[in-house]
């Protein structure tokens, strides 16, 4: 790779003319530049959300109005909802499909496939990732892996419905649920080809930050983007393979009666042969990368928030060497933490010991990114952006979500809000709409990198401002029923009198629901109508300092023109004192006697 | 028709953009009123986020929100969980404050210029520290409370032992009889006796005679300890006991423990205060539904009863799993257990 890379620098001034005519399909379908894929991963990942964000919709419609029959259901889920009415399976099958769309389509390959292959080469100056090639098969093994997981939906029994988590041995045995045949086939076949190409876009992404800086782009002048970017690759290196293996034995044990995570089971009168497995074996791999995942869903997000606050305020990022610390603490403990998602789930209490002190620790590198955060704005000169709201946004349901973290981390205090809504309110908020916010930021901030056209900045504000009402609206009042009790995963709560008086607040989520995923509609025709008609962008709309923007508006392999950009500072020298402009790009050499920031 | 409506709604807020962006600079990079407008916006939204804050306080606040803890070590944790949530209060409240009110007053403006302020080590240091030393404080509080908790082994307070088998949508319970030791079971007994082995006794077991099944009710001792003994015999299920703050996984192939002690009768707990006054909201909204619901389909009113409930996506009928579990005293539970037919009797 790394002889590669130095050929990339030789050629840096004929490059330019060197590569040859692009087809259609060589251009738009099997590309192999990175911002066509960056741009390829985008849609797709859009598209999945949609389809996520629609299914929590009908979900939302089914918990406020249980057993009345209404259209909506209908058409949208045709025979699983005879009459208007949905079947309880079909609730599941949407619990399940929503819950993994969102955590690994839409948080995991829309945003990081998006955006590191997006700004890792624009930013540290590369030409091209380490390899094109690999970049191209990672996106369309992920494409693959979308079609199959959306085409479950359309075998006889249904999609997989036993949780995003798919614990055995509800997923393992079609006789203990409709889902759990071929629909769940086609979940781990749709994983294990998923966790395919998420391995090659992170060895890709680890290389090309390790190989093919420009000159002068040292490690400790990366922009924050791209230090999330690469650490986020490399949890997706460590942890991913392990849910592979985890996949891999429940088809061992699905299909060639082996009994990896099962044992004395008997069902519809029959005592099955399964002997001396466990399903906790299979907990402890599920999360091994499980929780890995929400960061990997977060950094991204942290990074890219990193820089458009910083950009927006005019001011350098607050602490960027505690920044960067914080990711990396973040990193180390997000791999041994795993286990507080099983405190009772059997196994020693000792355990639950260990991993409530390590999940605690957590919160100590995310208490300083969040004040890091709000200490940027101190004394800033805020352009709001609709990139920026978004970034604020997210340090705020960051903390919200966050906070309740420190509740959940505790043994003894999870055993009465385990699986309850006061769950589904935590992660929602701390990884859900975070994520989702960096998503949009990032989206706002670099369309015009993207698309050489600029998105229309009031239909921006209204999509934020109603969506961030939207956001607290349904998922602050959710804690309080989780508190009082309420399951999650219920088809319906009419079963039990006891939560009859949670019912109004349940409702009023719906509608706050509702009402988010309209205005949602706002950002869609923003996005397509943009591509097309947005207005033309100059170069460096934001006046920023990254590498990115010294590139030509225009697409074209290799990035840039003649020679590859030098640098010569960190990316964070906004409003330096000594300067005309309220921001130095990397590219500037320092003046005569001008000092660069240690850091 | 939905959707027709809905992409009405869209063109025409697009509409609306397009009229509001005659005269006005055409850049889409945010300009002096638009830092005003959502700078003001900014603050706006933290009010907003205040009066949501008061609102589910003041409406579902009144912690704990179940009604008390109906057993011992529930109290102890309920203390945990206002301590921990008072502390997490007064973070957000001033975190939030602090994010907004900042992206309130520091909106652009042109020819203002940002501080260049890039590194501090000791506020670094501070914000470190702080969450340290409150984070030690809370692990040890609650790594104490979890020990105690989850000793399930211990002999203190002779706790009596109950089995929980979980099944594909339903609880048993299993009562360990005079010998209070529970007789070996597995699910490859299940077929035996026509069906009536219901938990799948090992019938070669003698502990296991005098054990006692029941599958409509779990009745249990108040003041006396119980060790609880899970078993599944095809998925995962959880058994959740809020009112006791009790929560464990049914795994199949293992089983796993919990232990507490019943501090509350059911009688007692439904003189609560607060589970009286939940009872009468309940039954309110229930006889106002009843009002819309035809003759047949009147729904009962409400009496408040523990309940045991599956908390583990178990399959179709998972929202529907769950047993009426009765405190009683320990004499009457005694006399009403030795009434009940042992799996000596069963099977005969």
């Amino acid at each position: 790779m790394s002889e590669h890379a130095n050929n990339m620098h030789d050629h840096d001034h004929d490059d330019h003319g060197h590569h040859h005519k692009e087809t259609f399909i060589t251009k738009y379908i099997f590309s192999q530049d990175h911002k066509m894929i960056a741009k390829q991963y985008l849609i797709t990942g859009i598209i999945m959300g949609i389809i996520g964000i629609g299914m929590s919709l009908l979900m939302r419609l089914q918990i406020a109005y249980p057993g009345e029959p209404s259209a909506i259901m209908e058409f949208f889920l045709g025979r699983w909802a005879e009459d208007g009415i949905m079947d309880p399976n079909i609730y599941l099958a949407l619990v399940t499909i929503h819950g993994t769309i969102m955590v690994f389509f839409v948080l995991t390959a829309g945003l990081s496939g998006t955006f590191s292959n997006l700004l890792i080469p624009l930013q540290i100056g590369a030409r091209d990732m380490a390899s094109g090639f690999l970049n191209m098969i990672s996106y369309w093994l992920f494409f693959t892996s979308s079609v199959i997981m959306v085409a479950s939906f359309f075998v006889a029994k249904g999609p997989a419905a036993a949780g995003w988590t798919v614990y055995p041995p509800l997923s393992a045995l079609e006789e203990a649920q409709g889902g759990s045949g071929l629909g769940m086939t086609l979940w781990l076949v749709s994983m294990a080809i998923f966790i395919a190409s998420s391995l090659l876009g992170s060895l890709n992404y680890i290389v090309t930050v390790l190989n093919l800086r420009t000159k002068g782009m040292s490690m400790t002048r990366l922009p924050l983007t791209i230090w999330a970017f690469f650490v986020t690759a490399i949890i997706g290196v460590v942890s991913f393979p392990v849910l592979l293996s985890a996949a891999l034995l429940l088809i061992m044990d699905r299909s060639f009666g082996t009994s990896f995570f099962l044992s004395d089971i008997f069902l519809k009168g029959e005592v099955l042969h399964y002997q001396g497995g466990s399903p906790v074996l299979f907990e402890h791999l599920f999360w091994f990368l499980g929780h890995p995942e929400v960061y990997i869903v977060l950094l991204p997000a942290l990074g890219i928030t990193s820089e458009i606050i910083s950009t927006n305020s005019r001011k350098p990022i607050f602490g960027y060497r505690a920044m960067v610390a914080s990711i990396l603490a973040i990193a180390f403990l997000s791999t041994i933490v795993w286990g507080h998602h099983m405190f009772i789930s059997g196994m020693n209490p000792f355990l639950g010991s260990v991993f409530t002190f390590t999940t605690l620790l957590i919160a100590i590198p995310s208490a300083v990114k969040a004040f890091n955060y709000i200490t940027t704005l101190w004394k800033g000169n805020l352009q709001m952006n609709p990139g920026m709201l978004f970034s604020i946004g997210l340090v705020s349901t960051f903390i919200t979500g966050g906070l309740t973290g420190i509740i959940l981390g505790d043994s003894a205090l999870d055993i009465n809000v385990h699986d309850t809504y006061f769950v589904v309110a935590h992660f929602h908020l701390v990884m859900g709409i975070s994520a989702l916010y960096g998503l949009f930021a990032g989206v706002y901030h670099w369309f015009p990198k993207m698309f050489g056209r600029m998105m229309n900045k009031n239909m921006g504000y209204v999509h934020f401002w109603t969506t961030a009402i939207a956001a607290y609206g349904v998922f602050f009042p959710m804690h309080f029923i989780g508190m009082a009790g309420l399951p999650r995963r219920y088809y319906e709560n009419t079963a039990f009198p006891l939560f009859d008086d949670l019912q109004d607040v349940n409702v009023i989520i719906t509608m706050f629901a509702i009402f988010g995923g309209l205005f949602q509609l706002v950002f869609l025709f923003n996005f397509v109508h943009s591509i097309f008609y947005g207005k033309r962008t100059v170069q460096n709309p934001w006046r920023s300092n990254t590498l990115e923007w010294t590139a030509p508006i225009e697409h074209m392999h290799g990035n840039w023109p003649g020679a590859i950009p030098h640098v010569y500072r960190w990316a964070y020298d906004y409003s330096k004192p000594g300067h005309d402009q309220d921001f130095v790009p990397q590219n500037i050499p320092l003046k005569d006697g001008e000092e660069e920031l240690q850091h | 028709m939905v959707l027709v409506l809905v992409f009405i709604a869209v063109w025409q807020i697009t509409k609306i953009f397009e009229l509001s962006q005659v005269g006005a600079d055409n850049s889409q990079i945010a300009n002096d009123k638009d830092n005003k407008i959502n700078g003001y916006l900014m603050f706006g939204f933290l009010v907003f986020i205040y009066v949501i804050t008061i609102v589910c306080f003041a409406k579902y606040g009144h912690m704990p929100l179940i009604g008390n803890a109906a057993s011992e070590h529930g109290t102890g944790l309920d203390v945990l969980m206002q301590i921990s949530m008072a502390l997490i209060f007064v973070v957000q409240i001033i975190t939030q404050a602090l994010l907004y009110y900042f992206a309130f007053k520091y909106r652009g403006e042109k020819g203002k210029k940002a501080l260049f302020y890039a590194d501090n080590d000791r506020l670094e240091f501070i914000w470190t520290i702080i969450p340290v030393i409150t984070l030690a404080g809370l692990i040890l509080y609650g790594l104490f409370t979890w020990t105690e908790i989850m000793d399930v082994d211990s002999e203190d307070g002779d706790p009596i032992v109950i089995e929980l088998y979980a099944q594909q949508f339903n609880w048993k319970v299993r009562y360990a009889g005079a010998d209070n030791t529970l007789g070996d079971a597995n699910v490859r007994f299940l077929n035996d006796y026509e069906g009536k082995n219901v938990t799948g006794i090992d019938d070669s077991d003698p502990s296991g005679m005098d054990d006692v099944v029941s599958t409509t009710e779990l009745r249990l001792p108040k003041g006396r300890k119980v060790l609880f003994k899970m078993r599944s015999q095809d998925v995962l299920h959880s058994a959740y006991m809020p009112h006791f703050r009790a929560q464990m996984n049914c795994v199949p192939g293992m089983i796993t423990q919990f232990s507490f002690t019943p501090s509350k009768t059911t009688e007692e707990m439904r003189e609560t205060d607060k589970i009286s006054k939940k009872v009468d909201v309940i039954n309110e909204i229930r006889r106002e539904k009843n009002k819309t619901l035809a003759a047949d389909e009147q729904l009962e009113p409400y009496t408040f009863d523990y309940l045991l409930l599956c908390n583990k996506i178990c399959g179709t009928s998972h929202y529907n799993m769950q047993l009426k579990i009765v405190v009683e005293e320990e004499e009457d539970f005694n006399k009403w257990l030795t009434e009940q037919q042992t799996f000596a009797q069963v099977i005969q």
